[in-house]
């Protein structure tokens, strides 16, 4: 029986999304910047549109395979998979749950992707203003915990207070992430540089998140287009080869009413092994990371997980010279990410972490032919995934 | 002895009123406030204490696990201090505590909560607080909700 792994059988041989637009602002509808997306892609990749028989997505995106393939005038429709819950956390999940299919043969050419048009649908950053509440958020609601960032700012706090984290740490992943938007044309914070004194100076979320450590809203879409490894030479791109990923969470991280046992927690603990055991890789071997930001303390906790510092060493290693292209130890949201270059949930982060192996990003890493892409920190499930040249294999 | 039943709202009229699933699993808890009882499920088969309510013990894996009425006391185990206004209701009303409250007497389970008092106030983590019953009889369907203030 051969190993079970995803690693080095599927390659990315094509990306592509649409134009970034602050919420409301997409001039088209979500289906038609999902197709958008996928059109791009298969540019990229020189495929026939046609040719694709597996779709992939995550947090019930509502543009839904069957209308995608019929749309997209697919000879046949195969593999189609929906990584459940989570929200962003399901990016890399995505991606993972695509591959598979090709790796068990149920699918020959697979496109990931994420549509989002929050004008159209209605903002995360809103609360539901329903009479009634039930069920998990009936625990918080009423006591007006009501969007994402009231919800985990209290994950961020307990592990900053158990391990002396300070506020400098946050501010630092921001600022990397508004530092690469700068040389990134497709960031919507592009031309909106982004200083300490300004950082400081910003309006308070929900403590310990600033108006900067919170993601934008956004609307677009962008996709990956995925085959089986043997093939990967077969497109104009150079070929980007899944390493690892891995999917879920720690035990119980869905107890409601924030009663999850390991409580100051990315939901990475168990979840980062398993990518670099399938992997064969350590986080030393990480030249480039892309990190969901639904706010900068789960990225704080996310990296911690992911080995790339203990908590106590948060301090000194979250500061922004680290974090930045080319010259830091470790570059981390290299076009922006979620804060800076666009929240399309989660999915531009693939995107880039494809540039990078590729040797294309506007910010590049010299270490670039390991990049890691981290998922939805702090929700449940979330997802991560690694990225590798050939030479990687 | 201080008391420990309000009728003052903490936060602005408006916020979603909890009320128990169509399938009743947490009315046993929501009923409790209302009488000024905190009740939290307590497994007869393995002694687990369960919160949120589930219709299984997550360890022993009996089903229906009974409800136990708890002492509303804990301590603080973690906070947040709220500024922007995610619902029309709290639009202008400033900023608000949440506190994460562990209940010692029921297993260490957690439970969310307003910090009652200034809500500029620094917030001490591990501080022991008490439950104060905040009641809403006028509200359609009525409800209360179960508050936190320090200890004296």
């Amino acid at each position: 029986m051969t190993e079970r792994s995803l690693r080095g059988r599927v390659a990315i041989v094509g990306i592509g999304e649409t134009e970034y637009y602050k919420h409301s602002q997409s001039p088209d509808a979500e289906f038609k910047l999902a197709l958008k997306a996928v059109l791009a892609a298969s540019r990229d990749a020189g495929i026939d549109p046609r040719d694709i028989d597996g779709f992939a997505s995550y947090s019930n995106d509502r543009s839904e395979p069957s209308r995608m393939s019929a749309a997209l005038g697919a000879r046949q429709l195969r593999s189609t998979t929906m990584q459940w819950g989570g929200g962003g956390g399901g990016n890399c999940g995505a991606v993972a749950n695509g591959a598979a299919a090709i790796v068990a043969g149920l699918a020959d050419c697979v496109v990931a992707y994420r549509s989002l048009a929050q004008g159209q649908f209605g903002r995360f950053g809103k609360a539901p203003t329903a009479p009634t509440i039930s069920g998990d958020m009936a625990w918080q609601a009423p006591y007006g915990v009501l969007s994402p960032g009231q919800k985990f700012a209290m994950k961020a706090r307990r592990f900053m207070h158990e391990h002396g984290v300070r506020q400098e740490a946050l501010r630092a992943i921001a600022m990397a992430s508004y530092h690469h938007a700068q040389s990134n044309p497709r960031a919507v914070m592009y031309g909106k540089p982004l200083d300490e004194a300004k950082y400081d100076a910003s309006r308070w979320i929900v403590e310990p998140f600033h108006l900067f450590d919170c993601c934008m809203e956004n609307d677009g879409a962008a996709a990956v287009i995925m085959v089986p490894a043997e093939r990967a030479r077969d497109f104009p791109n150079k070929p980007v080869y899944i390493l690892g990923a891995a999917t879920g969470s720690d035990h119980r991280v869905g107890a409601a009413a924030h009663n999850q046992p390991n409580y100051a927690s990315s939901s990475f603990s168990t979840v980062a092994p398993h990518m670099y055991r399938m992997a064969g890789l350590g986080p030393k071997d990480v030249g480039v990371v892309q990190s969901y930001k639904n706010f900068t303390g789960g990225v704080l906790m996310a990296l911690a997980e992911h080995g790339f510092f203990k908590p106590e060493e948060a301090n000194d290693f979250l500061k922004l010279e680290n974090l930045l292209a080319p010259s830091g130890k470790l570059p981390l949201n290299t076009s922006g990410g979620n804060l800076a270059e666009c929240y399309m949930h989660g999915f531009e982060l693939v995107l880039e972490a494809v540039r990078q192996v590729r040797g294309t990003s506007t910010a590049q890493a010299p270490r670039s032919d390991v990049a890691l892409v981290i998922g939805g920190p702090m929700v449940t499930p979330v997802s991560n995934l690694l990225l590798g040249s050939e030479a990687t294999l | 002895m201080s008391n420990t039943t309000t009728h003052e709202s903490y936060l602005p009229a408006g916020l979603p009123i909890p009320v128990p699933e169509a399938d009743g699993l947490s009315a046993p808890f929501w009923n409790g406030l209302r009488e000024g009882r905190l009740r939290v499920q307590h497994c007869q088969a393995c002694g687990t204490w369960q919160h949120a309510p589930e219709w299984l013990c997550h360890h022993c894996h009996a089903f229906d696990p009974p409800w136990d009425e708890t002492a509303p006391r804990g301590r603080i185990y973690s906070w947040e201090r709220a500024w922007h206004p995610v619902h029309p209701c709290l639009n202008g009303h400033g900023p608000y505590l949440v506190v994460v409250v562990e209940l010692p007497g029921a297993g260490g389970v957690r439970m969310l909560g307003n910090l009652l008092g200034d809500p500029n106030a620094e917030v001490v983590i591990g501080a022991e607080v008490e439950g104060v019953f905040e009641h809403h009889p006028q509200a359609q369907p009525p409800f209360t909700l179960l508050q936190w203030r320090y200890v004296k």
